[in-house]
């Protein structure tokens, strides 16, 4: 496979050197003597090759920065690391660093495209006791070993129709970790509904990060996001959540939003939320049934594709104007971003992360609550089903046949596990829509920078 | 150069040797639940 990934996107041609992660921009002849290069021909045979378009002499002092350049181990880098991964998880204890606490299955909105079904996951209604959740963070803390930074999710369905019982973990989170000299980091997804000054005063002390989900312009938030009886939520909870986006100073936070097949405009309501203030955006494609009327199909690809340049320019702009935004998917950092293990190594579902539900029962990630095939223990007796954590752990992009060849596969480290058994059936398969739209986003994150760095 | 202008000089083979702590945080906890975005997620030794 090509050990580069070199793209046109706004005016410029880039080059991504895979293995070492390295960027280049590069000028026309650089764009074409690269793959020729990397076929092997010698300076002679590439100069033949591009002698109608450019001067011998262009193409040869661009094939000696090249070749520079590769001497240097940033360009045609080799992949050296599935030894290295291998060997690296075989040998590293495996702990739990994060929960994902379902603290309540049950919702007071009824949004279409819930993949916990109102808040049910397939199950029935219920909220998680102190006593459960109680015994979860213990857990978390027996299972952590050497890890000192825990993370726990206070999720749902909505988190805030069990309030009390989150203000009583945090409260014991606090105290343990002084016990046994751990950090917790706690964060809180809400649908806003039940957000008020003092839940908002509570999060700006405790919690780490805020995910406020809310879909952006208000007819596409009020189709997908309607209470139960069918009323939109977008007037009570538009406010609130700029309130408290306003109060967390711009950040620690996220508004996040679902686009689906019916708003493939989605650049608007990015752009929407960026108008009403927020700084810190995150939109995510739906990910849905394929017979979903609101999921995304092969044949929207297009479309999604355009979108993102379209977000990918204006946000340049806006930047350039001084009034730039974070959007979570054009995230990327050149200079510093995980180490190597962590990008080959993937989320941590079902091996460092796990779920919990209501009554104690764990599972692999959030995504997997509610089929018995993924059950993997509860918090009384910790994981009674090693086999589950076993086929987690070995999955990383080496395992998977579709990252094995894909340039993006340092960035998204093998996808999704639950969109791979979701649309393939395998924990080692993928999801290809979604990864489509990851190597495009990748690609649009890496333009950003170049034109920033103008 | 006048050809190439590189963007960054970071080589990922060099986190090969002190990487792997495993303090950072899980993507899951930060915006996604959906997809999986480790690559946009910080080092805590950065």
């Amino acid at each position: 496979m090509s050990l580069i990934h070199r793209y046109q996107n706004n005016g410029y041609n880039i080059v991504l050197d895979i293995n070492s992660g390295c960027i280049h921009l590069v000028d026309d002849v650089t764009y074409e003597v690269l793959p020729l290069m990397e076929e092997g021909l010698g300076s002679q045979e590439i100069t033949e090759k591009l002698s109608g378009r450019f001067s011998a002499e262009e193409i040869g002092t661009s094939l000696s920065e090249c070749t520079k350049l590769k001497e240097e181990g940033m360009l045609f880098t080799r992949d050296v690391y599935e030894n290295a991964v291998s060997e690296f998880s075989g040998q590293r204890q495996t702990v739990v660093k994060a929960l994902c606490l379902h603290i309540a299955h049950d919702c007071n909105l009824a949004c279409r495209y819930c993949f916990a079904e109102e808040g049910e996951y397939h199950g029935r209604r219920a909220l998680m006791s102190f006593e459960t959740g109680r015994k979860a963070l213990d857990f978390l803390i027996a299972g952590s070993g050497s890890r000192r930074n825990l993370e726990v999710d206070f999720f749902g369905g909505e988190p805030l129709m069990n309030w009390q019982v989150v203000k009583d973990l945090v409260a014991y989170g606090r105290e343990q970790e002084q016990i046994y000299n751990k950090k917790f980091r706690f964060t809180l997804t809400t649908n806003g509904v039940l957000l008020n000054d003092e839940i908002m005063e509570f999060c700006n002390r405790e919690m780490g990060n805020v995910v406020l989900s809310v879909d952006g312009r208000r007819e596409v938030h009020d189709y997908m996001r309607p209470f139960r009886r069918g009323a939109g939520s977008y007037d009570l909870v538009m406010p609130k959540f700029q309130k408290l986006a306003e109060l967390r100073h711009q950040d620690r936070y996220y508004v996040r939003g679902t686009f689906t097949r019916r708003n493939l405009d989605f650049s608007r309501d990015v752009l929407h939320l960026a108008d009403l203030g927020f700084r810190q955006i995150s939109m995510e494609p739906v990910v849905a049934p394929e017979d979903a009327d609101y999921a995304i199909r092969e044949e929207d690809i297009p479309r999604i594709l355009e979108e993102y340049d379209i977000l990918a320019k204006e946000m340049i702009a806006r930047e350039k104007a001084g009034r730039g935004f974070n959007f979570f998917h054009f995230m990327i950092d050149l200079t510093g971003g995980p180490c190597v293990y962590k990008r080959l190594s993937g989320c941590g579902s079902g091996t460092e992360y796990l779920a919990v539900t209501p009554w104690g029962d764990l599972y692999p990630c959030h995504q997997f609550v509610g089929e018995e095939r993924f059950l993997m223990g509860n918090v009384d007796e910790g994981i009674t089903n090693p086999e589950v954590r076993e086929e987690f752990a070995g999955c990383n992009v080496y395992t998977k046949e579709a990252c094995r060849n894909c340039f993006a596969r340092f960035y998204c480290s093998g996808g999704c596990a639950a969109n791979a058994w979701h649309f393939q059936g395998d924990l080692r398969g993928n999801y290809e829509i979604g990864c489509v739209l990851q190597r495009k986003r990748v690609e649009c994150a890496i333009m950003i920078k170049a034109a920033l760095a103008e | 150069m006048e050809h190439i202008k590189t963007l960054n000089t970071k080589n990922l083979q060099n986190t090969l040797k002190k990487g792997g702590c495993g303090e950072c945080q899980t993507s899951c906890q930060s915006a996604c639940k959906t997809s999986c975005t480790v690559g946009n997620q910080s080092c805590e030794h950065k």
